[in-house]
């Protein structure tokens, strides 16, 4: 056995000094380089950070700022053609420079990784038990089948999966999302690593599945004392997982610090704006979210100095002289890379007082008492129900997908009515129902005083000027062969705009979105993903629609994009008197955009009414877990939190329990005495009005409490 | 998983009875057997002929009905009837089976094995000097019609015998007539005979193999389970052939089934070539002499090797794939 080998084996036993760094990060650069004439990408430029044992450190910035490559280098993954220099130390041994066979040896062992997509993280043709037993036969060549099997199911039994010991013997695709990545941290501790690196580890899951997760992970730092990179993107998870903080930008850490420090006594202006363009569930106020204005710089062609330079509202012409050194600042520990961090520790600068913020007017046409308002919308024991089919030739139907099942609310004009619920409740076949204007399977949908699937097509093209769409991914949403003019032009020409006033109107339409109306020849993929989900506003906003349906319109969207998208759409909503139906996972966004709410579970309403109302005092035990789910970007607010932790996944909208669809996870169910829950599980609730207002839950033992 | 199987089995054996029906129809309404009677000197008479065709269940003056009855009714005791000459259809089919099934056998496992593992290795070393000879290889092979391709490697053969001085390559048959070598020498003769023939096969399944694999191997390589599995790990070179290989054969195998078809094809031109008497060789002269019941006896041979094909890569596919056995 060589001496590098020897000294892993006993890295496992704790022998070494508390304070030696475990993973040690100093100078790391990753350049890519370019193909041909194409420059080189230098997607890492000098990232350093030590880990300790039993740490968490937090790495943020939005894609592309490097924060993944880094890791991935650390792991030895990157693909060969990667040119790496610096170093990386695992307990004092160099890292970089090994080949893959002794890379191999310490992956998995002493430092491990988990992913972002659980869904194609596992091969799909080995069973989820192998998998984790060939993590640790792997390392352990002596270990025999059996006993790695064994090893396995307590494992999985660790990570949280019920029935363990069958579970492990299910393919990958018998897995949910949520179970699949609780058997990819298996796989990631099997071995009792000192480090494991988490990239996105709940980025893909919904958020009562995230609130597992953290938990999982939790759990997994206690059982093996390993240390904890955590890459996200969002500022909630930071806030309440990690001990330190790297926020990264365009390749290169521009602030390091306790996390406290760098959420309170922010030096960088980057993160500054990080922080202020969130949304948060905890700010029931309607102040404008803080954009950052431009895009993040390529990494090929990086502005001289400092790369934030370009967007930085405090910018000065030292700045773009040199790029700047992280130093020291304030606290031990804390370094922010920033020519005027000093200036701004003097100042006691936050995001409101050095970034502009949009003026927003209020709208004096929303105080109108609502029921005194237009109904653009209303939907009334919406059903959609998707037959399930089994067979080749001689289809049968051996099921029913409940994926909307009698629901009912209605959006007023200048309202925003926001859908909310996790993936598989419903939210968007609802849009398309309503979008399809055809006769519903069951029930009612009106949309502007018009009964829809008893319109003839002059009175269905008609409908469509005044009803508009904006959907979710802004890279598909738009043709990719026509130029920005012709896409913004479509529906005009479609509806017979006056032919003399198309330019004009296209014009001031970019205009309207915040766009460069000269940049109208160009190409959706010349464009970023931000200004391409305004393109798609301004095809919606062309013919002058009464009601808007967005759906998820800014969840493909980094934070500091999203803020400027969602500032716009509220200020769209005044200035064109806009209703919208506004559909996200993302309750935080719902809270800053929505006047009115509606959560979804399992193809049915459990809890409707106005924002302030919903999110103040939830009802609904569901709503009550959603909210206590989603983790806030405040330190001590969310270190102070307890949340509600929802059992298992979302049942099969093919197979809903009886009665009510959430007694199956609900903590309250559990509470309940047997003659109690009878009730749940023989009738379903319906929505009942509360004593405050606009407000009404669909649980028969509804109980308002405060859970942000 | 047996259920799957089973029923795909039920499936093709509809099929197999399908095509050689179809194939009998189209042989009995196209072909004439009475013309071989027409250019026989002395000629006999129309009554004679007659009484021949009757008995062999050949006479286009029988309907047609009736005569596929008769068939059917014989093929279904194992019976393929008479071929034009008045000899068993069954006992050709004994003799020249065998020499059809060992050329396509080693030709489709020499051909798919290498295909694949080319083709897989290509992908892993993708625009490198391996993988531009092998893709320019696949190419030249898939643009060179099969034919070609038999005729070109007799004569590249034969140049390399002349220009060594010794007969390392045999063209003309399976095994040389008369010659008594003892088993090893019978062995390495027929080996002689057999490489040119199923080298030419092999060529083609290869090339569409190669380039195939090369694909599916692509799109799996930077999969996020092969970086699970370095991250656990595993060597890249362990982690490729155990998770990204493995999962990149289950599209070939369903790809298998369809190019079994023109493997066929390429068997028959190769048996001419070569001068091997085997079913392909015996299908074209079974036309040429329009003989009706050799003629469906062959498309029931082609049909049923098909289907064996489809039958094993089905068992491959579910032996592969978990999803197909668990659902």
């Amino acid at each position: 056995m060589t001496a590098s080998q020897t000294r892993t084996e006993t890295s496992v036993t704790d022998q070494r000094p508390g304070d030696a760094p475990v993973l040690e990060v100093t100078d790391l650069h990753v350049t890519f380089p370019g193909v041909g004439k194409a420059p080189d990408v230098r997607a890492v430029r000098g990232v350093s950070y030590a880990l300790r044992r039993g740490e968490v450190l937090g790495i943020v910035g939005e894609s592309g700022s490097g924060k993944s490559v880094s890791s991935l280098a650390a792991m030895g993954l990157l693909p060969d053609y990667a040119q790496i220099r610096g170093s990386v130390r695992l307990h004092g041994e160099e890292l970089l420079g090994l080949d893959d066979r002794e890379m191999a040896k310490r992956r998995g062992k002493s430092i491990a990784m988990v992913f972002q997509d659980p869904l194609s993280g596992l091969t799909p043709v080995y069973t989820v038990g192998d998998q984790i037993a060939e993590a640790v036969r792997i390392h352990n060549p002596d270990v025999g089948k059996e006993q790695a099997a064994a090893r396995a199911v307590e494992l999985l039994e660790l990570v949280g999966i019920p029935n363990a010991a069958q579970r492990a013997k299910a393919f990958p695709h018998e897995f949910s999302g949520g179970m699949r990545q609780r058997a990819m941290i298996a796989i990631a501790i099997a071995n009792q690593p000192d480090v494991i690196i988490c990239d996105e580890p709940t980025t893909a899951l919904d958020v009562t599945i995230q609130a597992q997760i953290l938990d999982v992970l939790k759990t997994a730092q206690r059982e093996t004392g390993a240390a904890i990179v955590m890459i996200t993107h969002d500022l909630g998870v930071v806030a309440g997982f990690v001990d330190r903080v790297l926020v990264m930008y365009a390749g290169r850490p521009v602030e390091i610090g306790d996390v406290d420090d760098v959420y309170y006594r922010t030096r960088m202006p980057y993160t500054m704006g990080l922080l202020g363009s969130v949304p948060r569930l905890d700010d029931a106020g309607r102040a404008p979210l803080v954009p950052i204005k431009g895009t993040p710089p390529s990494l090929s062609d990086l502005p001289p100095g400092c790369p934030f330079a370009p967007r930085c509202p405090i910018a000065e012409p030292r700045c773009t002289a040199a790029e700047p050194e992280l130093v020291r600042i304030g606290a031990s520990g804390h370094r922010a890379a920033c020519v005027r961090a000093e200036e701004v520790e003097e100042n006691g600068w936050g995001a409101a007082d050095i970034y502009p913020l949009p003026d927003i007017p209020d709208d004096t046409a929303a105080e109108v008492p609502r029921q005194e308002r237009d109904v653009v919308l209303e939907v009334e024991d919406l059903v959609k129900h998707h037959p399930l089919m089994k067979g080749a030739v001689f289809k049968r139907r051996v099921g029913t997908v409940y994926a909307v099942d009698g629901i009912s609310f209605d959006v007023r004009e200048r309202e925003t009515l926001g859908l909310v619920g996790e993936s598989g409740c419903g939210k968007s076949t609802t849009l398309m129902e309503i979008l399809s204007l055809d006769r519903p399977q069951r029930g009612r949908v009106v949309v502007l005083g018009r009964e829809s699937g008893t319109l003839n097509s002059r009175q269905r093209f008609e409908t469509r000027r005044e009803l508009q769409v904006v959907f979710q991914d802004p890279m598909s949403s738009l043709d990719p062969r026509m130029p920005v003019f012709d896409i913004v032009a479509e529906p005009l020409r479609t509806h017979g705009h006056p032919k003399a006033r198309l330019a004009a109107r296209v014009n001031e339409l970019l205009r309207l979105v915040g766009l460069d109306p000269a940049h109208a020849a160009r190409y959706p993929q010349e464009f970023s993903g931000g200004q391409r989900q305004r393109i798609g506003i301004a095809r919606a906003l062309a013919l002058e629609p009464r009601l808007l349906v967005l759906d998820e319109p800014v969840s493909a969207l980094d934070v500091s994009i999203q803020a400027g998208v969602i500032n716009l759409l509220d200020e769209l909503k005044v200035k064109l008197g806009l209703s919208y139906l506004f559909v996200a996972h993302d309750l935080s966004v719902i809270r800053h955009i929505a006047d009115r709410v509606a959560v979804m579970y399992l193809g049915r309403i459990v809890e409707l009414g106005d924002v302030e109302s919903i999110y103040r005092a939830p009802a609904h035990p569901y709503t009550q877990a959603l909210l206590s789910a989603i983790p806030i970007p405040d330190p001590e607010k969310e270190r102070a939190r307890t949340h509600i932790v929802l059992e298992g996944d979302l049942p099969s909208p093919a197979d809903p329990p009886s009665g009510c669809s959430f007694r199956t996870r609900c903590p309250k169910f559990k509470e309940l005495g047997d003659g109690e829950r009878r009730l749940c599980l023989d009738e379903e609730p319906q929505i009942r009005p509360l004593s405050t207002g606009d407000h009404g839950a669909a649980c028969h033992y509804a109980q308002q409490r405060a859970v942000v | 998983m047996g259920k799957f199987l089973a029923r795909r089995l039920a499936n093709y054996v509809v099929l197999v009875f399908l095509a050689t029906t179809f194939a009998y129809l189209l042989a009995a309404s196209t072909l004439s057997p009475r013309a071989n009677y027409a250019e026989m000197s002395p000629r006999p008479t129309e009554a004679a002929v007659d009484a021949q065709l009757d008995r062999l269940n050949l006479n286009d003056k029988t309907p047609l009905a009736e005569r596929y009855t008769v068939w059917l009714g014989d093929v279904v005791t194992g019976d393929f009837g008479r071929t034009v000459r008045d000899t068993s259809v069954n006992e050709e089919i004994q003799r020249r089976a065998g020499v059809s099934i060992r050329l396509i056998v080693f030709g489709t496992v020499i051909g798919a094995v290498s295909g694949v593992l080319i083709g897989a290795y290509g992908a892993v070393r993708q625009y490198r000097v391996f993988d531009r000879v092998s893709t320019g290889a696949a190419f030249f092979m898939l643009s060179v019609p099969a034919v070609v391709v038999a005729i070109s490697l007799q004569v590249i053969a034969a140049a390399i015998n002349e220009w060594t001085g010794t007969t390392i390559f045999q063209y003309a048959g399976e095994y040389t007539t008369g010659l008594d070598a003892g088993f090893w020498g019978t062995l390495g003769n027929r080996i002689q005979h057999a490489i040119l023939p199923t080298l030419a096969l092999a060529l083609g399944q290869f090339a569409a193999f190669s380039r195939y694999q090369r694909n599916m191997m692509l799109d799996v390589i930077g999969s996020d389970f092969v970086r699970t599995a370095m991250a656990k790990g595993l060597t890249r070179r362990k982690a490729l052939f155990k998770h990204a290989l493995r999962t990149a054969l289950i599209p070939t195998v369903t790809y298998f089934a369809f190019v079994f078809g023109s493997l066929m094809a390429g068997t028959t031109f190769t048996e001419k070539i070569y001068g091997w008497n085997g079913m392909g060789s015996w299908v074209i002269d079974s036309i040429v002499k329009n003989d009706v019941n050799s003629v469906a006896a062959v498309s029931c041979f082609m049909a049923v090797c098909i289907m064996v094909a489809s039958f094993l890569s089905d068992v491959l596919y579910a032996w592969l794939d978990p999803r197909v056995r668990v659902s």
